[in-house]
């Protein structure tokens, strides 16, 4: 039975690298007081020990890519009060769902030796796109401040503080100089939701919008400025189409670009 | 050396600017005001002299930005950069004030921190005009204590504009280049004919006070002719151009100009002209509890009418499309403000043009408005 003082807590992995639940282990020093306020019920990078269901709280890595997944998200959200994704592939589908804008069975057929093995879908998506979701955690990877806030807010049963708006609104109320305007780097930031702390502007190099596309963003406006910095149709329709490139906002902006004079 | 009195005009060698920056930390200031950094002027703390841009001045416009070296020694030889002086007395993060919890209730901590006088040097004259503007801003339902406090405690030292940047309007919009009457101190840079020299003007006993410790002479008829010259090539330097004239109405009586489509095809909706604007004051809250849940902390933090969140009513958002945000933005500044707060918001600084990414000028949307207020989208045509 989930105990009312200490909440449970599960981790789920799906198509994905690990680096986003790793970033739980990466709290130290807030780690211990998380340790003491919450039962890991299932955490298998950190622990084999695993409970079952029902969890207070489960995050949810990964995008959904093949058959066994979908089912499996669906007894996971069954067994979970609150279902909080993290990361670009449980929110949006991944790098992998590259996969969605050409043929899978071509992949199949030249990546693998024996093809028949591998069971696949025709798409990578999002966890939202198969089960409801409470919170989204954008980024490749995730932000350690922005995982705290929400287990912060689970602890606390509020609700947890996570901004919308561009990376830009963060780079100036840190005081940046902006990259593109002042030194003619393509930068994504306009348009990419914040939550990383503009880490690759605070480095002088541009944002490439591994957090995908901002609320209310117009990644499509950026287009004519990538071009006037140099960046030709192709490179910008690869820099829309990485991490978070099934991203509705994203996709269309990789589109627009193709149709600007993107690789053919 | 006698003491200064308000309204006096003064001859400030090159030579003795070091001891008018000692002159200032003596009487207790921190002194903040224009420095390089990654690329371009911006606001910073003053140690000394060297900390400060000569010999540098910047080419800007819409959308663009590159510092230059100037073929002179000007220790004031350009305009302004991207940060302005509402980052001190707004700043982007404010705790309002934090609790501890207290058996079943909590506890409020007093604030320990130590109020900082500081001291603004190189406030340019659309600066003083987005301060005065923004003193009715944060007075409007009651004194913001934070904002009043830290604005008692600051010294402004003006700096008269010898130039002007393509994306400055201050004529405009009547706030510049010349200084008015609201400064502590207002300094005029004369590199040439003569020596490398300031024409000092007190403008208040707080400003006399510093002046008093640095040693000056009396202006001379060379040094305000010299001054005025100076303010005069700047007004001509001028590069963008706003009719105020009837603005408010034009905008307010055309919500439905196609332009508005137009521009929000182009606007990112990134926030840059927000942020970057010297007047601007949208702010949100937010909470900042402690892991633990015993300790709370109550921000306040800079916010755009840009955000889709921030005109979050009832669970959605008024103003869903880049077209009202924008609309939003411009109608506030240059129309409703009049109402609101008795001027308009633009002080014609320009940096609002220079730091959007995408370059949108508003005195071009205005103009673009202005042509044709009439005008009506053509209908979309048949699929």
């Amino acid at each position: 039975m989930p105990d009312p003082v200490r909440p449970s807590l599960a981790v789920w992995k799906f198509a994905s690298c690990d680096g986003c639940q790793l970033t739980l282990l990466d709290c130290e020093d807030e780690l211990l007081p998380i340790a003491d306020r919450v039962e890991i019920a299932t955490f298998h990078e950190a622990t084999s020990r695993a409970v079952d269901g029902p969890y207070d709280v489960s995050l949810v890595e990964g995008s959904i890519s093949t058959p066994d997944d979908a089912v499996r998200i669906r007894e996971i959200r069954a067994r979970s009060r609150l279902l909080v994704t993290i990361g670009a592939c449980a929110t949006a589908g991944g790098i992998q769902a590259l996969r969605n804008f050409a043929d899978v069975e071509e992949f199949r057929r030249v990546v693998y030796a024996r093809p028949e093995y591998v069971r696949t879908l025709a798409t990578s998506t999002p966890i939202s796109a198969h089960v409801p979701v409470d919170f989204e955690l954008r980024g490749c990877p995730i932000d350690k401040g922005q995982l705290l806030e929400i287990l912060g807010a689970v602890l606390a049963h509020r609700a947890p503080n996570l901004p919308t708006d561009s990376v830009c609104i963060d780079c100036k109320r840190r005081g940046r100089v902006c990259v593109t305007v002042a030194h003619g780097t393509p930068c994504l930031g306009p348009v990419t939701h914040t939550g990383c702390g503009a880490i690759c502007p605070g480095f002088h190099r541009g944002c490439y919008g591994c957090f995908g596309p901002a609320e209310g963003a117009n990644p499509a406006g950026l287009l004519p400025k990538l071009e006037t910095l140099g960046m030709a149709p192709p490179a910008v329709e690869r820099l829309f189409q990485t991490f978070t490139a099934a991203a509705p906002a994203f996709r269309a902006a990789g589109e627009a670009a193709r149709a600007r004079g993107g690789r053919p | 050396m006698a003491p200064n009195a308000v309204g006096e005009r003064r001859r400030l060698l090159r030579a003795d600017f070091p001891a008018f920056l000692t002159a200032l930390r003596e009487r207790g200031y921190r002194v903040v005001g224009p420095t390089l950094r990654d690329g371009a002027i911006v606001l910073g703390e003053i140690r000394d002299e060297t900390d400060l841009p000569i010999g540098w001045t910047e080419r800007q416009d819409a959308g663009t930005y590159r510092l230059v070296r100037r073929d002179d020694a000007a220790v004031f030889g350009y305009t302004v950069g991207p940060h302005s002086w509402k980052k001190y007395l707004f700043p982007p993060r404010e705790r309002l004030w934090s609790a501890v919890a207290d058996g079943t209730s909590f506890r409020l901590e007093p604030d320990a921190a130590e109020p900082v006088a500081d001291a603004f040097l190189g406030m340019r004259a659309c600066d003083l005009a987005a301060v005065r503007i923004s003193d009715r801003v944060f007075d409007r339902t009651a004194p913001d204590p934070g904002y009043h406090g830290r604005r008692r405690r600051t010294l402004r030292i003006a700096v008269q504009c010898g130039g002007a940047a393509p994306t400055c309007f201050c004529t405009s919009m009547g706030t510049g280049p010349g200084v008015g009457s609201d400064h502590d101190l207002a300094l005029t840079e004369i590199v040439d004919p003569g020596p490398h020299r300031f024409l000092v003007e007190v403008g208040s006993e707080a400003g006399a006070a510093v002046l008093d410790r640095v040693p000056t002479e009396p202006a001379g008829a060379a040094d305000v002719a010299a001054a005025e010259a100076a303010v005069a090539r700047a007004a001509a330097e001028v590069g963008r151009h706003l009719d105020p004239a009837g603005v408010r109405e034009l905008l307010l009586d055309h919500p439905d100009h196609p332009r508005w489509a137009d521009v929000a095809r182009r606007c990112l909706s990134c926030t840059n002209c927000t942020m970057a604007c010297p007047t601007c004051f949208c702010s949100t809250t937010e909470e900042v509890p402690s892991l633990a849940g015993d300790r709370t902390e109550k921000w306040r933090r800079w916010d755009s009418c840009f955000n889709l969140e921030f005109s979050q009513v009832h669970g959605r958002p008024v103003r869903q499309s880049g077209l009202s945000r924008y609309r939003q933005w411009l109608t506030h500044k240059l129309a409703s403000w009049h109402d609101q707060f008795g001027s308009s918001g633009c002080v014609g600084c320009g940096r609002c043009i220079t730091w959007c990414p995408v370059g949108i000028d508003l005195t071009e949307e205005v103009r673009a408005i202005r042509a044709d207020p009439t005008a009506v989208a053509p209908p979309e045509a048949a699929p």
